[in-house]
């Protein structure tokens, strides 16, 4: 049994985000974190390891330093990682990055009582589309925005969360899960899980590891197999300088209206 | 040759760092106020491995050294002195134990510091501070026992709330001085071993300094550390590595009242401009800045000294001594630069001020320390 987890490293929000010129980002000169929603599904499928002694295998697609962030949840108690790297996986959309993890996974082989674990959404994009879209493209049964979580045998049953509610969801395995932040406070590294991180096996998923899965195909993977267009990036201009008005009387709403009037929002 | 640190040590400082500002920085004002460690923050120290840094792999511990000790005491002191020193004192009181305790004081005593239960060591009496060799408290042999008398004051790590075990230094046989001290290791609870007065102290309020006192206190023979008359060097070797914890722990304290003061002087405005603009300011930065990096370069270089198995008694005793000495210098004028909201209680520059007066006292004084500097160059 393997508990999967997709992760995704992201820009670090708290300091500088660079864009290239064709509008993707420029993550190679961005600090980065690992998603946030990211370590609430790793920290889901440690819990089953906990509970089940399952294997924990990191997976994500990224440059080569991106395994700096696999050896980092294998300190947090992964087992193994999986890079997907490759230039021909360079600029991927929602689209074609799962066609790519997919067919990652159908490289890895997928156990009847395995479950992949994905974040509800990443933070650079906001999309949560990932995720659903790989148990579309494996035609696996998933179960998103994911706020509890018990398995038994082959059988999960998740508290699925809605805006308005909650609803409770029962699926067989293999199955994919997309957490929420709300579904557990993710561990710290430990100090002996740092002394062995590095002893760990990480695999590279290149372009010739994939290229014979179905799913991958120039036309559905990379910067032009995405079929989605980048028209422009830009950073919002600052907001004008408010202003307050003092006062509570007529001559204060006087003045309101003659500047609304002005601006012809009234 | 620059100091490259692993990969390894870098993700250490990250975890560190990440542990400290979420776990240690928001309880440290309140530990200090009630003078004493939250044991939910010790017992979390002790899951996620810190207590059991140094402790080989095969007794529990993670195995690691003397730089990824100075990383952790470095980075836990930015946030609270207190958890730095509980931390930097255990790491090095079962030393001892390790490097010449017997297999089974080894199998008895190191998994239970690796798991957390906190480790003492006892060197300091009323009669003995400077002066090791002043030692009086006496371990006298009876059938397969030690009986030991005498009183520790002072003690890190062993007092109302904390301490599991303790290494003492005894006297065994008087007649020699120093060459008749040794090392016994009592457990908490022993009949006749009581903890005395717990210090109120100016700074690291939150941690037990206590006195420990032994009336007749019956201790198996099987609890010395080594061999009889060894004690004094056993103590004195586990000190350079508790130098380099301290001076660690004096670093990380610096560090966070420059930054502190950095980011207090850009949004401080008087006299219409942010007082980073003040070009007698910002000296007073780049005085603080320097002291900061200058410890730094000493500390990591006695660490991996240490780490490389060469002698480090000197740049040890150096490190400490200048380490400490900024520690005071950089938060004495992080104070001064914060003037009145430095001084208040509802910030951290108060607090870190009184915890850093510590450190050019305890783990040999400065003036300590300059007697084994100037012996080395003179040798």
């Amino acid at each position: 049994m393997k508990a999967i987890v997709c992760v995704k490293q992201v820009p670090d929000t708290s300091g500088k985000v660079a864009v290239n010129p064709d509008g993707t980002l420029d993550r190679a000169s961005m600090l980065t974190i690992v998603n946030p929603d990211d370590m609430n599904a790793v920290e889901a499928a440690l819990k089953l390891k906990d509970e089940t002694g399952c294997k924990v295998v990191v997976v994500t697609m990224g440059p080569p330093p991106a395994e700096g962030m696999l050896r980092q949840l294998m300190a947090m108690g992964a087992d193994e990682g999986v890079l997907v790297s490759a230039r021909e996986f360079g600029g991927s959309d929602t689209f074609a990055t799962s066609q790519i993890l997919a067919a990652a996974l159908n490289k890895m082989g997928l156990d009847p009582d395995d479950v992949v674990f994905c974040g509800r959404q990443a933070i650079d994009g906001d999309t949560a589309q990932v995720g659903p879209q790989i148990a579309e493209k494996l035609g696996m049964p998933q179960i998103s925005y994911v706020a509890d979580i018990h398995k038994e045998g082959s059988v999960i049953v998740c508290k699925r969360m809605l805006e308005d509610g909650y609803m409770m969801v029962e699926t067989q395995t293999p199955c994919l899960l997309t957490c929420i932040k709300e579904l557990n406070q993710p561990r710290y590294m430990s100090i002996l899980g740092i002394k062995d991180c590095y002893t760990k096996p990480v695999t590279v998923y290149d372009y010739n590891a994939l290229k014979d899965d179905p799913l991958i195909d120039p036309t559905t993977i990379g910067l032009k197999g995405s079929p989605t267009n980048i028209l422009t990036s830009f950073t919002p201009p600052l907001k004008g300088v408010g202003m307050m008005l003092e006062g509570t009387g007529k001559s204060t709403t006087d003045q309101l209206v003659g500047m609304l009037a002005a601006k012809h929002v009234i | 040759m620059a100091l490259q640190y692993t990969k390894e040590q870098k993700m250490l400082r990250a975890l560190v760092k990440e542990f400290a500002d979420k776990e240690v920085g928001p309880r440290a004002a309140e530990m200090d106020r009630n003078e004493s460690m939250d044991p939910t923050l010790l017992k979390m120290l002790g899951d996620l491995g810190f207590m059991g840094l140094g402790i080989p792999v095969e007794y529990g511990g993670a195995g690691m050294g003397m730089m990824e000790k100075s990383i952790v005491v470095e980075e836990l002191a930015r946030k609270d002195a207190a958890t730095a020193e509980v931390m930097s004192v255990h790491n090095m009181a079962y030393l001892a134990i390790l490097k010449h305790g017997s297999e089974e004081l080894k199998q008895k005593f190191l998994p239970i510091a690796a798991k957390g239960g906190i480790a003492a060591f006892a060197l300091t009496e009323p009669s003995a501070g400077s002066d090791a060799a002043g030692v009086q408290t006496t371990a006298v042999a009876d059938g397969d026992d030690y009986i030991i008398n005498g009183s520790k004051c002072f003690i890190s790590n062993m007092g109302p709330q904390e301490g599991s075990f303790v290494t003492v230094l005894v006297s065994t046989d008087p007649s020699k001085g120093s060459k008749g001290f040794s090392a016994i290791v009592v457990e908490r609870g022993t009949p006749g071993f009581t903890i005395g007065k717990r210090e109120e102290k100016l700074g690291i309020r939150a941690a037990d300094v206590s006195e420990l006192i032994f009336e007749d206190c019956r201790v198996p023979k099987a609890n010395l550390v080594g061999a009889e008359g060894k004690g004094f060097g056993y103590f004195m070797e586990a000190l350079d590595s508790g130098r380099i914890g301290m001076a660690s722990q004096a670093l990380g304290i610096a560090e966070e009242a420059l930054d502190l003061s950095i980011e207090y002087l850009k949004v401080r405005v008087q006299f219409g401009k942010p007082l980073s603009k003040q070009q007698g300011l910002q000296w007073y930065l780049a005085d603080m800045g320097t002291k900061v990096e200058a410890a730094r370069a000493l500390i990591y270089e006695a660490a991996s000294d240490m780490d490389r198995g060469d002698p480090v008694g000197k740049i040890a005793a150096i490190a400490k001594y200048y380490a400490s000495e900024i520690g005071v210098q950089v938060t004495d004028k992080a104070l001064q630069l914060h003037s009145g909201y430095g001084y208040m209680r509802d910030y951290p520059l108060e607090r870190m001020y009184r915890d850093a007066r510590i450190i050019p006292i305890y783990e040999g004084t400065s003036e300590i320390q300059k007697i084994i500097i100037s012996r080395e160059l003179l040798k």
